[in-house]
């Protein structure tokens, strides 16, 4: 069997919304069913085969070619399989995504991993704003899962988050950790201003010293036990953070957001 | 069967069914992993009257351990699940959470989930951090000498407790050396623990006593001093007997270590006054697990 590749005829003028298209809604349909498949652009309905040519049958494996930013909605819900996007990803990309991979090999839009529940989204360039996030309106954002991003991210990313990893091999926007319940985000570029805005708990690891909020006090230097086991678990991700020479026990502490409980920390590498 | 002038008794050990876990305790250096370990087996040689029966399996090397620090894994058994909960919750809080610089994690990750550090967590106050990696769930908790971290639970399996035999010796120093050579390279078989004070009981029980509140009491029949007395089942130039006791994840487990004991015992011979093996067998009464000691070193 070979991967079922959608490839991008041309680039529509509207956006798109690709959620049908994810590996648990296509199980036992034949190419011709799947190019039936009514997707939402504008304010129309097109069919999948207007949109893409449609090739190969492992609906487990699926690669979309020639994406383009305003495909959004890829790997919603995904619930087991794998999703390449060879191409930028548009906006909530991999919105409540259940279990699986999903990788990006260009760029995501805003929204990127929000509210995802399991599995892995991979970004090999930049991710937009409220990376991992809450949709608006909503309370928690990330639940669980690995989110890697080999560029940088936008402003808000894990905003809401309330479990899970983010891993940022680049530099992080403003409020990076808003209002996060819990979770780990790992950024081993800069951030920005207003770090960890009205965090609750969870887990900010820096390898650069981060510009604090006066509401972030400090501990001190410490060296922590977790951490090893941390970093030794990222050793199978295609990524910077499997370097074992990456890793490290040594950080000074900060906690916060003392605005809110303080039970969050902000650790920056010694 | 008569391995180098040592006889081996047509008789088989009883064993009975118990509940099992291993738990990896690391700290800053071997010797403190091993202090805690220590701590939280001592006083677990029997299920008589201590609740669980616990050692020291073997020492980690760092590339071993969760943390990548040294360690030390132990086991420890119970007659049943909720005992064994308890025992090993009541263990860790006292003995792992207090001692410097240590961490605990899962040896076991199959079988019922039972907990390790998942209510440990609560002496935090409120200050500790869960954090979930690879599916496991970790909880740090704040101490003074700077954090305690344990893995929240670890796996409870079925095992077997009480495999055993019996060393029969000319004189007690002659007996206990012969234990301590069985001992030494019985520690390098896996999966296996042997509960009593340096491995090695030198008061044996029988089921039963003439005292009613008792459910056991010497074994008189291989009491030495009592050879004219009683019922012996002793010959005249054994004057002291020790006994191995085993406990073992697994019958295979404990047969293996059985075989490498009564070997090491039996290099030693009758020219170093072992004269017999034998092994605590209650006609069936006590467990379902026998250990036939002529099949086992066949």
């Amino acid at each position: 069997m070979s991967a079922l590749t959608l490839t991008l005829k041309t680039r529509p003028a509207q956006r798109v919304d690709m959620s049908p298209l994810v590996c648990q809604k296509l199980q036992g349909l034949t190419p011709a069913e799947i190019g039936s498949i009514e997707l939402q652009t504008g304010n129309r309905t097109v069919r999948a085969d207007e949109l893409f040519k449609i090739k190969g049958d492992d609906v487990n494996n699926i690669v979309i070619a020639g994406s383009f930013n305003k495909l959004d909605y890829i790997g919603k819900e995904l619930d087991g399989g794998s999703i390449t996007v060879e191409g930028d990803a548009g906006a909530y990309t991999a919105q409540q995504m259940k279990s699986g991979t999903l990788v990006i090999q260009g760029n995501a839009g805003l929204y990127a991993g929000c509210e995802m529940k399991d599995g892995l989204l991979q970004i090999e360039g930049n991710a937009g704003d409220f990376l991992g996030a809450a949709l608006p309106g909503n309370k928690q954002g990330m639940k669980g899962g690995t989110i890697l991003i080999k560029g940088s991210v936008g402003e808000r990313a894990g905003d809401h988050m309330r479990r899970g990893l983010i891993l940022i091999e680049g530099n992080a926007g403003d409020y990076c950790g808003s209002r996060m319940v819990a979770g780990t985000i790992a950024v081993m570029g800069k951030t920005g201003r207003y770090l960890g805005y009205a965090m609750r708990r969870g887990t900010l690891l820096l390898w650069n010293q981060p510009q604090l909020s006066a509401t972030f006090n400090d501990c001190g230097s410490h060296t922590l036990a977790f951490l090893p086991i941390l970093f030794s678990s990222f050793k199978n991700l295609d990524s910077r953070f499997a370097d074992s020479n990456i890793g490290f026990n040594r950080v000074q502490r900060y906690g916060g957001d003392m605005a809110e409980t303080g039970k969050g920390e902000v650790l920056v590498k010694l | 069967m008569i391995i180098n002038g040592v006889s081996i008794d047509e008789t088989f050990a009883e064993a009975f069914p118990m509940k099992a876990t291993r738990a990896i305790i690391t700290a800053q250096n071997e010797k403190w992993a091993m202090i805690s370990a220590q701590a939280m087996t001592g006083f677990a040689t029997s299920v008589i009257a201590c609740g669980c029966e616990a050692g020291i399996e073997r020492v980690l090397e760092p590339s071993e351990t969760p943390d990548g620090r040294p360690g030390v894994a132990i086991l420890i058994f119970a007659m049943g699940g909720k005992g064994l909960a308890k025992q090993l919750e009541t263990r860790a809080g006292q003995c792992v959470l207090t001692s410097p610089t240590s961490a605990l994690f899962a040896g076991i990750d199959e079988g019922k989930q039972i907990p390790l550090g998942k209510n440990l967590r609560y002496f935090g106050d409120g200050f500790q951090i869960s954090k979930k990696i690879n599916g496991k769930r970790y909880w740090r908790v704040p101490v003074m000498d700077g954090e305690f971290l344990t893995e929240a639970t670890t796996g409870q399996v079925e095992a077997v407790g009480g495999g055993n035999f019996l060393v029969l010796a000319e004189s007690q120093p002659q007996a206990l050396a012969a234990c301590e050579a069985a001992i030494e390279e019985m520690r390098k078989i896996p999966n296996v623990i042997m509960p009593f004070p340096g491995g090695v009981v030198r008061s044996g029980s029988k089921v039963g006593s003439k005292y009613p509140a008792l459910g056991a009491s010497t074994n008189d029949a291989f009491c030495p001093t009592l050879k004219g007395v009683t019922k012996t089942d002793l010959s005249p130039e054994i004057e002291s007997v020790m006994e191995i006791v085993i406990d073992g994840l697994t019958k295979e487990d404990i047969d293996k270590a059985m075989r490498v004991g009564i070997q090491a015992v039996c290099d030693l011979g009758a020219a170093e006054g072992i004269k017999r093996i034998s092994a605590g067998n209650y006609g069936g009464k006590l467990g379902p697990f026998h250990f036939h000691l002529q099949e086992i070193m066949a």
